[in-house]
């Protein structure tokens, strides 16, 4: 399995996802500029978390028309998958790749923890390491990850069972106090059309080694490699 | 040729920001504060002189870049410079 990770000025998760990626497929991703027209051939395209462009305008407006992305936004409707993290989703949804938009958190503070969410999908390349209504502890690190779209659009979602994880308590509910940011009906993390494409919110690459004190990420890069070797 | 571009959150959308703005408000003192809503304000200086061509960059401009037209509306006036 080939990986790329795209590095945007103010990335910096991008080397922890690289960490996790090796760990996962015995090799080191490619990490690409975003300067750069073209993706190497791969199997997999990682955009990582950080402040790209130091969100200026909006979290990942500037990095969306930067030139590197032209070619992801190709290879991504050509069915290569790709996988956004945190500020990587701000970007999947500025580039339209997901529907909706990252609001800042409901509570207007950075919220920086441990949360547990549900695995509302099993059959994506991104989740078959996990069991189906999985309650796994992820981190956030975010301002804006209050996750906004129209009623219409969150309906079509639902029907076409496009939300990856929800925010929930131990049980797997989502009531109370589960939802840390205000996202509309829990959602941490997203699919396209074709399960192809996923945004989330939680960090994976920062609980996928026993040494950072939970395992809980890994399967998400187990299953990839699974998938995509 | 100047673009004075106002960019703010549509009806429905909530504003977090612009609830703490309206409650500082209150906690200073000040009555009768309705409801508060924060947008951003952004100024383009353009090198094109006919303004029906520059109000069409213009658009064009808010939405591809400077605004999130699923939450954000646009508008904006063109002063001769």
């Amino acid at each position: 399995m080939k990986a790329s990770v795209i590095v945007f000025p103010g990335s910096n998760c991008d080397r922890d996802v690289a960490v996790s990626l090796e760990a996962a497929m015995g090799k080191k991703p490619a990490m690409v500029w975003h300067g750069d027209a073209d993706v190497p051939q791969s199997d997999l395209i990682v955009l990582p978390g950080g402040f790209s462009y130091g969100d200026y305008l909006r979290s990942g407006a500037m990095a969306a028309h930067s030139p590197i992305m032209r070619d992801v936004v190709a290879k991504a409707k050509k069915g290569t998958p790709v996988l956004g993290i945190c500020n990587g989703f701000h970007l999947l949804t500025e580039t339209g790749l997901l529907p909706g938009v990252l609001m800042r958190n409901a509570s207007l503070k950075f919220i920086c923890k441990d949360v547990l969410l549900k695995v509302e999908r099993v059959d994506t390349d991104f989740t078959r390491g996990y069991s189906e209504g999985q309650v796994i502890t992820i981190p956030v690190a975010h301002h804006d990850g209050n996750y906004f779209t129209d009623d219409d659009t969150l309906n079509r979602l639902e029907g076409e069972n496009r939300i990856a994880f929800r925010y929930c308590d131990k049980a797997g509910a989502t009531g109370g106090d589960a939802n840390p940011n205000g996202s509309q009906r829990n959602i941490a993390g997203l699919y396209n059309e074709t399960g192809t494409v996923l945004g989330l919110m939680p960090h994976p690459e920062r609980l996928a080694d026993p040494a950072l004190g939970g395992t809980d990420g890994m399967p998400m890069f187990a299953s990839l490699v699974e998938a995509l070797h | 040729m100047k673009a004075r571009i106002k960019i703010t959150l549509k009806e429905g959308v909530l504003d977090p920001q612009g609830k703490a703005i309206g409650n500082a408000l209150g906690a200073l003192g000040f009555e009768g504060v309705g409801n508060v809503r924060q947008g951003k304000y952004i100024e383009v200086d353009l090198d094109d002189t006919d303004r029906a061509s520059a109000g069409k960059t213009v658009e064009a401009m808010c939405e591809q870049l400077l605004a999130n037209m699923v939450i954000e509306n646009y508008s904006f006036e063109l002063e001769d410079a």
